[in-house]
């Protein structure tokens, strides 16, 4: 039976009104600190917005530019802090790898809340101070480590703080300690299992119950081939460094998307290109603003992620809305000879069928004039026969079925299994070779 | 029945030798190797002397593999000793699915490996009309 206690039962399941009046009256809070940086000094005042003041209704917050990566950047190091330094008790920085890094500051108070979040998204998948529960998730700058060991020692829950790789020690610890929870990104997971019998376990030898997936944008079949091979639950999770981290937005028991802590963020979603705001159930970007973090503000924040918010109530009683899973990121999105192909579409395609392994690569390469697009993927050596037309049947067929999901015709490659990079952290499966040409 | 190796190897350098570093570790003997070719990939088709410990050690690795029942008929090695099985196998309308021989015995005899349909069947006619067909005793020469 499914049954979920509550970490804040108060605020998880506060009436709407009073969450929009909450919201409003953080959100003059939040403009009143991001109006100390010098970033939104000169924004905010642009727009009309000179102090705390102007923002009097929740429609107001329309008022507010959006923020996006770019301004982040060119805020390095300080442009966005909002307090004395000496305030400040941690710096988070993305990696850099495609530009200038971004920086977030946190006060004390701001861990505090942080934390709180991810020990509530915790206890409504159902898990508690009784779990044993293994972080897989790298530590250090990126977020998703540190934040989710904060929260599930908040619970109390038994921290295996292991960071990712080293997967022959990872299986070893998850069966010594009996771990009964993953924290973990899809793809990792599913090495995992094409290392157990190398690491001579069974899944029978271990006592896994839950998963956490996130930090990947990742299919509903990939959840399901993760729940199959483990035999466990795994839970949708969403976070990005510059919205805290892990725990923006978490599944409860019912699986049925991820509710938003809405008391904590505002939620929006926009049309990527006009910037205007989409109906429940309608995909767009996702757009957060940050209503309780002193040392960084951030309004209206545009993501690059796309999905989609939820109509209705959740049975689980908690009135915080639903998102759906990232289907994309508005900057993964591959234009192959002029037709909009994600990623997850490919990937979904891939995961339906059992004769090819899940870790799987996409190249782009330049033909003449013509973009050709190349996925590449593995034999499953469990399925295989020692047929060799049977494998050539499997490659058409993999072919079809990316032709009626994506329109364009790809071409296929069937590799060995093991043989193509495996990501320990997050996966990076598109190689775009077409500027180079 | 006989049995052949299969292993699934992608079209490029190395491969053939990662399959036989692994075979060549576990001290398997490879009596012959056969390769079927698809541009970008192909199959390995082995005879080895130990089938089932080849298939392990190369799926421990990590190979898509895979053990088939085969007809492994011994023919003299000697002009008209292939025509005499070949009309065999026409007049019964066997199709051979996949094929190939090696001597083992030089100017004595020699055993040709033969993929079919109904293996039972046709191992059964064989026998019948005379010929030798080797089980377990292809591994161990």
């Amino acid at each position: 039976m499914k049954t979920s206690a509550f970490w804040d039962k108060k605020m998880e399941t506060i009436s709407r009104e009073s969450l929009k009046k909450l919201q409003l009256a953080r959100l003059k809070e939040t403009v009143r600190f991001a109006l100390k940086t010098p970033f939104y000094r000169t924004r905010l005042k642009k727009a009309g917005i000179a102090s705390a003041d102007a923002i009097k209704r929740w429609e107001d917050i329309k008022k507010i530019p959006f923020t996006t990566k770019d301004d982040l950047r060119e805020c390095y190091p300080d442009g966005l802090l909002a307090v004395p330094l000496q305030d400040v008790v941690r710096v988070h920085t993305s990696s850099g790898t495609t530009g200038t890094p971004t920086v977030i500051y946190h006060t004390k108070a701001d861990l505090d809340s942080w934390t709180d979040l991810v020990a509530r998204s915790i206890v409504a998948t159902g898990a508690g101070k009784q779990d044993i529960f293994q972080n897989m998730m790298s530590y250090g700058m990126f977020t998703g480590g540190l934040g989710l060991h904060y929260g599930a020692e908040r619970v109390g829950m038994t921290v295996i703080p292991m960071g990712g790789g080293n997967t022959k020690r990872q299986i070893q610890l998850m069966k010594d300690f009996g771990t009964t929870v993953l924290h973990i990104t899809p793809s990792y997971m599913l090495h995992v299992h094409s290392k157990l019998a190398e690491a001579g376990m069974e899944i029978k030898d271990l006592k896994l119950r839950k998963a956490y997936l996130g930090a990947e944008p990742y299919s509903e079949n990939t959840r399901r081939k993760v729940e199959q091979l483990f035999h466990i639950d795994a839970y949708n999770s969403y976070g990005l460094s510059e919205m805290n981290g892990p725990g923006v937005a978490f599944e409860c028991v019912e699986k049925k998307g991820m509710h938003v802590w809405e008391d904590v963020y505002i939620v929006e979603v926009i049309d990527p290109r006009t910037g205007e705001s989409l109906p429940d159930e309608k995909e767009g970007e996702l757009v957060f603003t940050n209503l309780t973090r002193r040392a960084t503000p951030l309004l209206r924040y545009r993501t690059r992620d796309i999905a989609c918010i939820h109509k209705g109530p959740c049975a689980c009683k908690r009135t915080h809305r639903r998102i759906s899973r990232i289907t994309g990121r508005t900057d993964d999105m591959l234009i192959v000879n002029g037709v909009n192909v994600y990623p997850s579409q490919i990937e979904e395609v891939i995961m339906r069928i059992p004769q090819v392994g899940t870790n799987y690569m996409i190249r782009l390469e330049k033909e003449g004039t013509l973009d050709k697009l190349i996925v590449q993927v593995e034999i499953y050596s469990k399925m295989f026969r020692g047929d060799l037309n049977e494998i050539d049947r499997l490659k058409e067929k993999i072919r079809e079925e990316l032709r009626a999901s994506i329109i364009i015709h790809p071409s296929v490659e069937l590799h060995e299994p093991g043989s193509l990079p495996v990501f320990e952290g997050k996966a990076k499966r598109v190689v775009d070779n077409r500027q180079k040409l | 029945m006989a049995k052949e190796l299969s292993v699934f190897v992608e079209n490029r350098p190395g491969r053939l030798r990662s399959v036989a570093e692994v075979l060549g570790q576990a001290r398997i003997n490879v009596r012959t190797m056969t390769l079927q070719d698809r541009g970008e990939y192909g199959l390995m088709k082995l005879i080895v002397d130990q089938p089932d410990k080849a298939y392990l050690v190369l799926a421990d690795k990590g190979f898509a593999c895979a053990l088939k029942e085969i007809l492994a008929i011994v023919l003299k090695d000697k002009p008209g000793s292939f025509l005499k099985l070949s009309e065999l196998l026409y007049k019964h309308k066997v199709n051979v699915l996949d094929a190939y021989g090696f001597v083992i015995e030089s100017n004595k005899r020699a055993v040709f490996c033969v993929e079919v349909k109904d293996i039972k069947k046709i191992r059964a006619v064989l026998k019948k009309e005379g010929f030798e067909v080797l089980d377990e005793e292809l591994h161990e020469f």
